[in-house]
């Protein structure tokens, strides 16, 4: 067949596998790369776009893509062990075929943000869009170009919190702020007992921006927005970048309304269910808008300004 | 623009001269009308169709490729080649034509979906002008929408019932081919002729008897998002989907890898937004969780996310959705509500 088929996916070889976090819901980094090299260049992408990753026989599933733009047809996800495809995908072994098209999306306007101060806010496996961003950043030819960079990561218990040898060695780089919390000691009346880890503080929930910082901690026992209200990153000339559920990203937007950003600063990337990718099956609309084409990156103006069920 | 005429009794030749073509047109079996394939002479009598005839181009289920296997498992996708013979619509009622015209926006918009656009690039539409008796139908409210019982939007030729002959147009080169095919069979028209078929129209027409003022819809919709009434009217909704499966402009679909019998195909079939599956996440967050969601997703789909999207109003007044609900959702009713309530 002549025609150019949009929907079919380019065959592509597990490389490498890592487990990022245990318990229940564990989730993994896979990287792929594309079987036939002339079809490699056409899988660069740009931070915050998704990829559409085929399980043959099971069926296809969206994911942010988290590694770094390249032409070699690499592509690494981290995915979190919830669904059909998702459950076989984390049954691969290096050597074993997928499908992958894309990218598809939106991207994060990054080169907009040159010479502003950048905060990253992720909460739970949405920290993987944002690693997206930030690994970019962070790399010594992009670096140069960005302001202050603060990074801010939160997961429920200590066995959910991703990438954490990544972290570690961040956590030693002098031109990041890295903030970490779990919250997995607090029920919904405030802290059970005691700190997650013994040197992760608790902080104070019923007024978090008046949480002491002790020197040199920069772990907490808290929720994410809470631990936003404790870092108070500054909004002049700056860009917030967040990911989360639903319901951490609303309250992370009004601890970020408390300390003075406006809704035009603050970038989040949505996911919805998916099939298609391309604007046709339907299902992702939020208002009018389709997350798969329109978005998913949208500020938190534009997605004050959907018609939006949640 | 030609204007002929072709007497009813040499239909059949007709049909006899377009053989190359793999012809789809109105079959009533059971009481139940529906665009199939067919190689005689499809039904020239007939109610509008249960299922709405998008399936010629954009079938329920849909095989997108075969799965290829290397010992049990499957390791890739194959293309499954497309058909090869021209595709012949015909007896395309206007409403129906009018929802080609949103089908066609959609699957060309951005990404072009090889599947729909192949079928729809090598087919010639002949349409059939609503006339009486057999139309308007119940629920018929075409002229509030920007239509016609004559309309031929989305159509190459369309033809006018005028008693003992059809009075035909032929509205663009695919027309004109189907002219030359039925050299012999097509005879000239005249004044007289354009005239029975203008009247036929028009009495087709007053016949319809819903009418929907869509003035200031947009702005009643865009006030009236977060209202109870949302939740009032879908109360009875049983959630069936029969509102989106059987409208004409409605494209949704979901795709799926079926395996049987160790072979596999990726397919995909229609979907509906009134669902909870279809917008369900794996987390099981579903953005829009309830059945006044879902609704309103579907009106507001209708009458306000597809004209900003793609330009066109996403209703054809084809009434089909009135006259199907198992429990009476009316959606002249509900559009006429949300303006009343929003004033």
């Amino acid at each position: 067949m002549t025609r150019e088929n949009v929907y079919k996916p380019e065959t592509a070889t597990v490389t490498d596998i890592q487990l990022e976090a245990g318990g229940g819901r564990p989730i993994r980094t896979m990287t792929f790369q594309v079987d036939d090299p002339t079809e490699r260049k056409k899988f660069l992408h740009k931070p915050g776009q998704f990829i559409i990753i085929s399980y043959f026989g099971t069926g296809e599933s969206v994911f942010a893509i988290s590694s770094l733009p390249n032409e070699d047809g690499i592509i690494q996800v981290s995915a979190m062990k919830v669904g059909n495809v998702t459950g076989r995908l984390h049954a691969l072994a290096v050597g074993d075929k997928v499908g992958v098209r894309g990218p598809y999306g939106k991207d994060f306007p990054v080169d907009e943000w040159k010479g502003k101060n950048l905060v990253f806010i992720g909460a739970g496996i949405g920290i993987s869009p944002v690693r997206a961003v930030y690994q970019y950043v962070l790399t010594p030819e992009q670096r140069k170009n960005y302001g202050d960079v603060t990074l801010i990561y939160g997961a429920r218990t200590p066995a959910d919190l991703a990438f954490k040898d990544e972290f570690k060695e961040m956590d030693t780089r002098d031109d990041l702020n890295l903030w970490l919390c779990i919250d997995w000691k607090f029920g919904p009346k405030g802290p059970i007992e005691g700190n997650a880890h013994t040197d992760w503080p608790a902080i104070n929930m019923s007024a978090p921006g008046d949480t002491v910082v002790p020197e040199g901690i920069n772990k907490f026992t808290a929720f994410v927005p809470q631990l936003v209200e404790v870092v108070k990153p500054k909004p002049e000339n700056a860009i917030v970048v967040t990911c989360g559920p639903p319901i951490a990203i609303k309250f992370i937007t009004q601890a970020l309304a408390k300390l003075g950003w406006s809704p035009e600063q603050v970038y989040t990337t949505l996911e919805n269910r998916m099939k298609c990718g391309i604007g046709k099956c339907g299902r992702c609309n939020v208002g009018d808008n389709y997350v798969c084409k329109d978005g998913p990156v949208f500020t938190q103006k534009e997605i004050s300004e959907m018609f939006d069920d949640q | 623009m030609a204007e002929m005429i072709i007497k009813k009794v040499r239909v059949d030749g007709l049909f006899e001269a377009m053989k190359d073509f793999e012809v789809y047109g109105p079959i009533t079996k059971d009481m139940i009308t529906r665009y199939q394939k067919t190689t005689g002479t499809p039904d020239l009598v007939f109610k509008s169709s249960r299922k709405p005839p998008k399936e010629v181009f954009f079938p329920q289920t849909e095989k997108m490729f075969d799965l290829v296997k290397d010992g049990t498992r499957f390791v890739g996708a194959k293309d499954v080649p497309p058909g090869d013979k021209p595709i012949l619509l015909f007896g395309l009622r206007p409403c129906d034509g009018r929802a080609l015209n949103v089908l066609d926006e959609l699957f060309n918009w951005d990404y072009t979906d090889p599947y729909y656009v192949d079928k729809r690039k090598k087919s010639t539409v002949i349409g059939l002008a609503c006339t009486l008796p057999a139309m308007p139908k119940d629920n018929c409210f075409c002229t509030s929408m920007g239509g016609s019982p004559g309309s031929s939007e989305g159509m190459d030729m369309l033809w006018v019932d005028i008693g003992d002959s059809y009075y035909v147009e032929s509205l663009n080169d695919k027309g004109n081919a189907i002219l030359e095919l039925g050299k012999g069979i097509f005879e000239e028209s005249g004044d007289d002729v354009r005239s029975s078929a203008g009247k036929a129209i028009e009495d087709a027409a007053n016949a319809i008897d819903r009418k929907l003022d869509t003035s200031g819809v947009r702005d009643a919709l865009a006030k009236s998002f977060d209202y109870n009434y949302w939740d009032e009217f879908s109360k009875r909704c049983m959630g069936c989907g029969i509102c989106t499966f059987l409208c004409p402009t409605c494209h949704c679909f979901d795709i799926q890898d079926i395996v049987k019998n160790g072979e596999g195909v990726r397919q995909r079939s229609w979907d509906s937004c009134q669902f909870d599956y279809y917008s369900i996440h794996a987390s099981n967050h579903n953005p829009r969780p309830e059945k006044k969601n879902r609704q309103r997703n579907r009106v507001y789909h209708k009458f306000y996310y597809s004209e900003n999207k793609l330009g066109l109003v996403g209703c054809v007044g084809c009434g089909r959705c009135i006259n199907l609900c198992p429990v009476n959702i009316d959606i002249i009713e509900v559009i006429q509500g949300a303006k009343e309530l929003s004033q």
